[in-house]
């Protein structure tokens, strides 16, 4: 059986920092939304919590691209992550999780898994 | 096992060069170690003397500390002259007793000769060999007119050039009928003559002296063989110099017919268990009157002394390069041709003033020799020619032609083999610079600090950024300054394309000078750059994103993910009224407080949301930004000065009050630092600091690249007896150099070092004006000052800019969950990882 998600909005488009990222709390933690407009995509969402360190700070980081993939420097130790996968380029073994975004009017909706729910509320 | 003693006899240049080397190797530990010394200094930089009258201290000069004596265990007796040895029962004797040796270093250096001259005791006779020596001349020299030196020797010209330099109309008497005999041919020492009579200092050859009188006009009068004489207020001997060896002629060691004092090739004496080095050693029948063979022998020695069979000093190279008054001057191998066949090629253009001379082997392949007056620019590569025995070219002249007559040009770092030696001060070859690069240098101030190469007498410093330029090139390092991915250019050549282009985005930088979307080296390195030259408030909507999470939230982030906070706090200088509302702060928000380096407080512990509250109550107690996150001016540190202490000769606070309020939010390469001491006790630590200002009785002393952290470096002496006026102006030309040309990251020490020509550049570009842009940086300054404001200030004005400030967008009063507490010393600290809670 597919787990069911909901599309949670998180925030609104004035609430966006261009070429930057904002934090928001979600049923499922603390996520990370990231404004690129000069891309296509141009939104990204992932996780906000830092793996090497477990604080809550990835959407202040600087964000740009690496050698074509779009990234988000961690603040803290500076490793980057691929805003796509959530891939560590430092570190393969290390990815954050990643979240489907989407821009639903002036909403800024995240699709935040149904069995992460279940579980937190288990 | 008990120790043995080991005494040395001396402490100059080479003497302490040879502790440095020993106490490096395990033997080091075998030994109790003494050291005497006649002089009351602990070792200085004699090569540098001439500096001291520049407004240099010993301070500046000195080879080492008085703590790194103590810490190497090292029984330092300064103004302890050694008055004999006693061979068999190994003793020496001083004024204060006798001490036993097992094994002995005389490093005792030299002394001037003074010839036997009627009259040359009169009290305004002196010599130039100490800086006590220097003290003496300065001081016969205060009020009155003319200075004559007798020699015109190397060190004979040195000595005129300080004559000078005190305002006295300086002389130079000769007996022989050229300058500087050892090292030029007549047509050399002709050119050298001409060129110092034009910088004002009369040169008199072929003049004995017979006596020196009492003076008519003068102090004194020197009567010469040929019955002409010159009147003069002081003299100064620098008729050559002479091993200091009276201590092995009394005790009959080998000696040689014309002094000094007989060594092998492992620096031993004819008593096995005394050793000798530097200028009073004499190696097969040679003085060395050189700073770098004296350290050949001191390294030589502390490898045999370590037990190592192989060491041997096997001579060293004399050539020379010098700037004598501005002149230069230059002296390879066998300058005079006295190879048995050597042939001569000369090159003269007395228009311009440049003479050039090479002596080559009879087979024409080999350059045995050469002399240069006037231009060394050609020195480098001959010198690599002469000592690595490289095959001359087929039309070996082209080497010292100019380049409009068909010179070559010099010899690329490539063709020197991998044993040419760099620095001869240090012993480096282009292998050791190599193997340094190897394993991971990967910059011309690394690779100094690796080999210390370049930091004797400076001289090897162009041809070193050659080497290494070449090598780090040829491993495909990037030497091409590409700042990262999306630039092609260095952070020096951005900054030129925004301030011609007027550019005030980093997008139209980007698309029109660069490629992709940026990353965090290129983004915060073009904010600053966009800082420096618009001034634009860091959180305008364009820059936001260009920011470290430090800047972008104008505190400083840390590992728990909260943040501190710095106000600033001019000088150190504060109020009880400000002192209370800081402690209320941070009572309030249950902040750790601590005191920082930089004498100001900081507060530890601030969420995101709570930065604009706490800085709104700071304002309105009067605080403004202390821009702790930025790459920037930092604090200007000072000691209390003329107004409370009883030594401060300036008012120091007032200083650093002024200096802290113009420097403030200027965006840098780095973070800046600044001190001001009120005298020259030095208690704000000045010298350890970007720019070090110091207070003398006429005014402030600037010293600048300091550096404390990872790699200490003391400040440079950069100019002396600054008006306040004199001060900013210098201040400000230096910082927006600086800003202008150094590299992302680069702290002006390593800036100032990586810069060709360093500090003599630097002091060119600044105090000379030779770039002719003084005005421009400085008015680039005085904009800046213009248009400072407290970044915090507009933020906590602005709600769209506090808006960023929220820790969750959506959800306002919801706290971070990960940030776990507990208390030590009565203050709130983050937990670490894996501590209960
Ligand atoms: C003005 C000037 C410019 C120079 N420029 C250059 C240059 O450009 N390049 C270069 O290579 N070299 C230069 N030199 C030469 C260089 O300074 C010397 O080669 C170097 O200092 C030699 O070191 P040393 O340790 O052998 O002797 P010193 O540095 O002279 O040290 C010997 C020490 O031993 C002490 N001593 C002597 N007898 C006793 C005793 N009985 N008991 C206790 N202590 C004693 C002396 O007081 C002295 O402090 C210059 C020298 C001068 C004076
Ligand atoms: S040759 Fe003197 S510092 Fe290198």
């Amino acid at each position: 059986m597919r787990a069911r998600t909901s599309w949670e909005v998180v925030c609104t488009v004035e609430d966006l920092v261009p070429e930057s990222g904002v934090a928001v709390w979600t049923e499922d933690g603390p996520v990370a939304v990231f404004y690129l407009p000069h891309r296509l995509p141009a939104l990204f969402a992932i996780s906000h919590t830092d793996p090497f360190t477990g604080k809550n700070v990835l959407a202040r980081g600087i964000t740009g691209d690496l050698k074509g993939q779009p990234i988000v420097a961690s603040p803290l130790y500076k490793q980057h992550f691929n805003l796509q996968t959530g891939q560590c380029l430092e570190d393969e073994e290390v990815t954050v999780k990643t979240y489907p975004v989407l821009l639903d009017g002036n909403n800024v909706r995240v699709e935040i898994p149904a069995v992460n729910k279940e579980s937190a509320a288990a | 096992m008990s120790k043995k003693t080991l005494i040395v006899i001396g402490n100059g240049m080479v003497g302490h060069h040879f502790l440095e080397q020993l106490v490096a190797t395990p033997a080091a530990a075998d030994f109790d170690i003494k050291v005497f010394g006649e002089e009351k200094l602990l070792a200085y930089d004699r090569v540098h003397l001439s500096d001291y009258f520049g407004g240099s201290t010993h301070a500046d000069l000195a080879m080492g500390t008085a703590d790194w004596y103590a810490e190497n265990h090292i029984d330092l007796r300064l103004g302890e002259q050694v008055t004999g040895i006693d061979r068999d029962k190994r003793t020496i004797t001083t004024l204060m007793g006798d001490y036993s040796y097992d094994e002995l270093v005389l490093a005792t250096g030299s002394y001037p000769f003074v010839p036997p001259i009627k009259g040359n005791e009169h009290p305004h006779c002196l010599v130039y060999r100490t800086l006590e020596d220097l003290d003496s001349i300065r001081a016969s020299a205060d009020g009155v007119k003319t200075g004559v030196v007798v020699g015109g020797g190397l060190l004979g010209l040195e000595a005129a050039n300080a004559l000078k330099s005190l305002g006295l109309e300086a002389h130079v008497v000769e007996f022989a009928p050229r300058l500087m005999p050892v090292q030029l041919d007549s047509d050399g020492g002709a050119l050298l003559k001409r060129k110092i009579e034009e910088l004002g200092v009369q040169v008199h050859t072929e003049k004995a002296t017979t006596e020196i009188v009492e003076g008519e006009d003068a102090r004194l009068r020197m009567n010469f063989s040929d019955d002409t004489h010159l009147e003069t207020d002081l003299i100064v001997f620098s008729a050559g110099i002479r091993p200091q060896d009276a201590l092995a002629r009394s005790s009959d060691l080998a000696m040689g017919e014309r002094g000094g004092i007989v060594i092998n090739d492992q620096c031993t004496t004819s008593d096995p268990h005394i050793h000798a080095i530097g200028e009073c050693a004499l190696w097969s029948e040679k003085i060395f009157g050189l700073v770098a063979p004296g350290y050949t022998m001191a390294r030589t020695l502390a490898s045999v002394l370590n037990g190592d069979t192989e060491a041997a000093f096997t001579g060293a190279d004399m050539s020379t390069k010098l700037k004598l008054l501005g002149v230069d001057v230059g002296s390879i191998g066998d300058a005079h041709a006295t190879t048995p066949g050597a042939r001569n090629i000369r090159f003269n253009d007395e228009q311009a003033g440049h003479y050039r001379r090479m002596v080559i082997s009879e087979d024409g392949k080999k350059l045995l020799g050469a002399i240069l007056v006037g231009d060394n620019s050609h020195y480098d590569t001959l010198l690599q020619y002469a000592l690595n025995g490289i095959e001359l070219p087929e039309n070996p002249e082209t080497l010292i032609l100019p380049e409009s007559q068909g010179g070559a040009p010099t010899l690329g770092p490539d063709a020197l083999p991998e044993t040419a030696s760099i620095c001869s001060c240090h012993n480096v070859s282009k292998g050791d610079i190599c193997g340094v690069i190897d394993a991971g240098c990967t910059d011309l101030a690394g690779v100094k600090a690796e080999t210390k190469a370049s930091t004797g007498c400076g001289g090897c410093a162009a041809l070193l950024k050659n080497v290494v330029d070449r090598e780090l090139e040829k491993r495909g390092v990037e030497v091409s300054k590409d700042l990262c991915e999306h630039f092609p250019y260095s952070r020096q050549d951005l900054f030129n394309i925004v301030k011609v282009n007027g550019i005030r985005t980093f997008r139209t930088l980007i698309r029109e000078h660069g490629k992709g979307h940026g990353c965090d080296i290129c983004k915060p390195a073009v904010a600053s750059i966009l800082a420096t030259c618009w001034n634009e408030h860091i959180l305008a909507t364009d820059h936001v994103p260009l920011q470290d999470t430090n800047d972008t939230f104008m505190a400083n982030m840390q590992k728990n993910g909260t943040y501190s906070i710095v106000p600033r706090i001019p000088g150190g200088e504060i109020t009880p009224d400000k002192l209370i509302v800081l402690g209320e702060v941070a009572k309030e928000y249950n902040l750790y407080t601590k005191i920082t380096g930089g004498q100001r407080v900081d507060l530890f512990g601030a969420t995101l949301s709570e930065l604009p509250e706490i800085w709104e109550k700071l304002i309105a107690a009067g605080f403004e930004t202390g821009h702790a996150y930025g790459k920037s001016l930092r604090t200007v540190k000072s000691c209390v000065g003329s107004t409370w202490c009883r030594y401060g000769v300036q008012d120091s606070v007032g200083m650093a009050i002024t200096l802290e309020n113009r420097y403030k939010g200027l965006r840098a390469p780095h973070k800046v630092k600044m001190a001001v001491s009120g005298c020259t006790r030095e208690c704000a630590e000045a010298q350890s600091k970007d720019f070090g200002v110091i207070a003398t009785e006429n005014g402030w002393n600037l010293y600048v690249c300091g550096n404390g952290g990872m790699r200490p470096r003391h400040g440079d002496l950069f100019a002396t007896d600054l008006s306040d006026e004199e001060l900013i102006r210098t201040i400000d030309r230096v910082v927006m150099f600086y800003v202008r040309t150094a590299d992302r990251l680069q702290r002006t020490s390593v800036w100032m070092e990586n810069l060709e020509g360093g500090l003599d550049y630097l002091k060119q570009v600044v105090l000379e004006d030779s770039l002719g842009i003084g005005e421009e940086l400085e008015q680039h300054m005085a904009d800046l000052v213009d248009t400072y404001q407290c970044e915090w200030k507009t933020a906590v004005e602005d709600p769209e800019k506090r808006k960023r400030f929220r820790e969750f967008v959506n959800a306002p009063s919801k706290k971070d969950p990960v940030q776990e507490w507990t208390t030590e010393r009565y203050q709130r600290r983050p937990l670490l990882e894996g501590e209960p809670a």
